[in-house]
C-alpha cells in the first residue's frame, strides 16, 4: 500500500507554559519546545506497521516553514522512505480549508491508497482530515483506533466513540482516516534512526510546484481568521493554596479530611 | 443577516442527546432572532421527533432503515441535498461532529467553524466566536465569513440548555429525500468497552493521575497515596495510551463518566474531554506545576507544585494522621 501521512510541527502543550504575547497577536514562541503533533506520531507508526505487514511505502508530508523539515525527518526515521515539505510564504495564515487544499494538491501528485492524519492538532479543530477527504472525494473516518487490511479494495476499521465504545466499519480505499491516540505504541526514534534518513532529500514544494492559486490559500483565501489570543477572565476559579511543601501537605490533609477524602 | 439556521439532533435509544437543548441556545445567541430547524435522521424516530418538537418550532424527520445507525458518510450527502443555500448548520463537537462536519462544509462550499466555546456576535456576515487552542491553555477571538453559510460545531457544556417543553413545534416528514443514499463506508457493529477490575463510576473518592506523573514507575507514588486515603485510582487518557493503567480507569468523554464526592487531579491539564467525564460537582483538588493549567479553572482548590516533591510528603502525613 502507498500511504501518505500528514504531520504538523506544534509547540508541545504538555511541556510548555503557553503565554500570550504583547497585544495578543501571537503566543510567545521564543522559548517553546516544538515537536510533532502527538496524534500524528500514532498515525506514522500505524502506516509503518501496515507497510511492514503488507509492503508498500510511507510518505511523510508537512505544510510549514523550513523548521518543519526536522519533524518530517524525525517521522521518516520511524520507517518512511519519503518526505515532502510544503513551504511558501503564500501559505501563511491558511485556515483549515487552506491547509487541506494544500495537502490535497500534494496528494494528487502521488498515487496513494490511504492517507492518514491525526485526529486533532494544537488549534483543537480536528478538521483537516475530513476536509482533505472531501476535496479528494474519498471516503473518510475520524478517531480511528484500529485498521485491518481486508482485501485490496477495503479496510476494516474501528472508530473510538463516546464512552470508549468501538464502532466497526468497512471502508473502501482510497480513503482518508484520522488517527486517535492509543491505536498502537509509537516506536522510539534514536539518533541512529535519524542518521539513517539524514541523506534522503526532502523535496520542497511551493504554491507554483503544487499548481495552486496563491490567492486561494493563505490569509488571502481564509474564511476563518484568528484575530488575537487572550487569557479568559474567569469568575470563579480555584482557591490556590500557598506555602512550602510541608505546609501544603498539611493543608491538603486537613482539607481532604474535612471533605471526606480520607476514609 | 437573516440566517436560515439548522441544528442536527443526535439521538440514541429513542432519546435526543443533551446537545439538542444546548444547541438551541447556541444557535439563538449566534443568530439572534433565528428560529432553528431541528434535523432528526434515523429509523423509527417518531418519539425523538416529538421530544424535539417541544424545543424546536420545526422538526424535519428523515426516517429510513438505512439510517438506523448514524453513519456520517451516509448523512453527509443527505444534508448536502436538503440544506438550502446559505444555511447555518450547528452540530455537537464530539466524535460524530468530527466525523460529519469538516467534509460537509467542503461539499456545501461553506465555512467550517469548529469547537465554538463562546460568541462575540454577528456583524454583517461575519460571525465572531471564541475558541480555545493549545489544549485549552489560551483562548482566541476568531472571525468567520459566513455569507455563503456555515457548518459550526459547538462544545458540550459551553451553552445553557434551553428549557424543554417551551414550544409546540411541528414535525415535517422529509423521509422521501432519503431515497437512493449510498456510502463507501458501511457500519458493521458496536463493541462496548470492557469492564475493569474496579468500577470507578461507583467510587466516592478518586485519585486521578495524568501525564504529569512523568514515568510509569511513578504511578506507584499515586497508588501509595490512594491506599493511604482509602481511595481508588483513575487517570487521564495518555496514561491508558501508554499502557501504564488499564482502559477502564480512564475518566473522560472517551472513557468513564464518574460522579465522586472528592476528585484529586494529579498532573492533569484539564482538557474538556477529561473534564467531560467528571459529573456531580465534586470537591475537585488539582495539583499541577503549571499555574496556567486549565484544570485550575475547573478546580475548587488548586496547588502549584511538583508531584515528585509533594506526593511522598502528603502520603506520609496522611498515614501519620490516622
Ligand atoms: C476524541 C477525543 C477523546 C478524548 N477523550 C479523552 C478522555 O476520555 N479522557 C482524557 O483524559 N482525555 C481524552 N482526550 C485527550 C485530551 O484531549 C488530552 O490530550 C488529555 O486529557 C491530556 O491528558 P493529561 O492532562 O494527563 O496530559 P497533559 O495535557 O499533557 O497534561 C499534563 C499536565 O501535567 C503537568 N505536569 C507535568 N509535570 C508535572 C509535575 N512534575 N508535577 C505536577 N504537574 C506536572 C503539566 O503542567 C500538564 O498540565 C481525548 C481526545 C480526543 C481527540
Ligand atoms: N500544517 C500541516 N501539515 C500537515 N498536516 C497537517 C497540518 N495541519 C494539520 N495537519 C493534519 O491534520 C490533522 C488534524 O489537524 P487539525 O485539523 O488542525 O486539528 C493533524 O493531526 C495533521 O495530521
Amino acid at each position: 500500500m502507498e500511504i501518505l501521512v500528514c504531520v504538523k510541527r506544534v509547540p508541545d502543550a504538555a511541556e510548555n507554559e503557553i503565554v500570550v504575547g504583547a497585544g495578543g497577536a501571537d503566543i510567545k514562541r521564543e522559548d517553546l519546545v516544538y515537536s510533532v503533533n502527538e496524534w500524528d506520531n500514532y498515525a506514522v507508526e500505524e502506516a509503518v506497521q501496515i507497510v511492514e505487514r503488507e509492503g508498500g511505502n510511507v510518505t511523510i508530508v508537512s505544510m510549514g516553514d523550513s523548521e518543519a523539515e526536522e519533524v518530517v525527518r524525525r517521522e521518516m526515521a520511524m520507517g518512511a522512505a519519503q518526505g515532502l515539505l510544503l513551504t511558501d510564504a503564500a501559505f501563511d495564515g491558511s485556515d483549515g480549508l487552506g491547509i487541506a487544499t494544500i495537502l490535497a494538491a500534494a496528494a494528487r501528485k502521488g498515487e496513494y491508497d490511504l492517507i492518514l492524519t491525526g485526529a486533532l492538532a494544537d488549534d483543537g479543530a480536528g478538521q483537516v482530515g475530513g476536509m482533505l477527504a472531501a476535496l479528494l472525494d474519498w471516503p473518510y473516518a475520524s478517531v480511528v483506533n484500529k485498521i485491518e487490511t481486508k482485501d485490496g479494495k477495503s479496510l476494516r476499521i474501528g472508530r473510538e466513540i463516546e464512552g470508549g465504545t468501538q464502532e466497526i466499519s468497512d471502508i473502501e480505499t482510497p480513503c482518508v482516516l484520522s488517527i486517535q491516540t492509543g491505536i498502537n505504541e509509537p516506536r522510539y526514534v534514536g539518533i541512529r534512526g535519524i542518521r539513517k534518513v539524514a541523506s534522503i532529500e526532502i523535496p520542497i514544494l511551493d504554491a507554483g510546484a503544487l499548481g495552486l492559486d496563491a490567492a486561494a490559500v493563505g490569509a488571502a483565501g481564509a474564511n476563518v481568521r484568528r484575530i488575537d489570543y487572550f487569557v479568559p477572565q474567569l469568575g470563579a476559579s480555584a482557591e490556590m493554596l500557598e506555602g512550602s511543601i510541608e505546609e501544603l501537605a498539611g493543608k491538603l490533609v486537613d482539607l481532604l479530611k474535612a471533605k471526606g477524602g480520607i476514609r | 443577516m437573516d440566517a436560515k439556521v439548522f441544528v442536527y439532533v443526535a439521538h440514541k435509544d429513542g432519546k435526543a442527546d443533551d446537545s439538542a437543548l444546548e444547541l438551541v441556545t447556541a444557535a439563538q445567541s449566534m443568530f439572534p432572532g433565528s428560529n432553528p430547524v431541528a434535523l432528526v435522521a434515523g429509523s423509527g424516530i417518531d418519539a425523538v421527533c416529538q421530544e424535539t418538537a417541544a424545543t424546536y418550532g420545526e422538526v424535519w424527520k428523515f426516517d429510513q432503515a438505512a439510517l438506523a445507525y448514524p453513519n456520517a458518510e451516509l448523512l453527509r450527502p443527505l444534508l448536502v441535498k436538503v440544506l438550502p443555500a446559505g444555511a447555518m448548520l450547528l452540530l455537537p463537537h464530539n466524535t460524530f461532529g468530527l466525523d460529519l462536519g469538516p467534509g460537509l462544509s467542503v461539499q456545501r462550499g461553506v465555512t467550517y467553524v469548529p469547537d465554538v466555546v463562546g460568541i462575540d456576535g454577528l456583524e454583517g456576515t461575519t460571525l465572531k466566536v471564541v475558541r480555545q487552542e493549545f489544549a485549552g491553555q489560551v483562548s482566541a477571538h476568531v472571525h468567520c465569513a459566513v455569507a455563503k453559510g456555515a457548518v459550526i460545531t459547538v462544545r458540550s457544556g459551553a451553552f445553557r440548555p434551553a428549557p424543554a417543553g417551551a414550544v409546540a413545534g411541528q414535525v415535517l416528514d422529509r423521509s422521501a429525500d432519503t431515497a437512493g443514499l449510498s456510502a463507501r463506508r458501511k457500519f458493521v457493529e458496536l463493541i462496548q468497552a470492557e469492564a475493569g477490575d474496579i468500577d470507578i463510576t461507583r467510587e466516592d473518592v478518586l485519585v486521578s493521575v495524568g501525564r504529569g506523573i512523568g514515568e510509569k514507575e511513578n504511578i506507584a507514588l499515586v497508588e501509595d497515596l490512594a491506599e493511604a486515603m482509602g481511595a481508588a485510582v483513575s487517570c487521564s487518557r495518555p496514561i491508558v495510551d501508554a499502557k501504564w493503567l488499564d482502559r477502564p480507569r480512564q475518566v473522560g468523554t472517551s472513557g468513564k463518566t464518574v460522579k465522586p464526592k472528592v476528585y484529586l487531579a494529579l498532573g492533569i491539564s484539564g482538557s474538556f474531554q477529561h473534564l467531560g467525564g467528571i459529573k456531580g460537582n465534586p470537591f475537585l483538588l488539582a495539583i499541577n506545576k503549571n499555574p496556567k493549567a486549565p484544570i485550575f479553572q475547573a478546580a475548587t482548590v488548586g496547588v502549584v507544585a511538583d508531584l515528585m516533591e509533594l506526593l511522598p510528603v502528603l502520603t506520609e502525613k496522611i498515614k501519620k494522621s490516622r
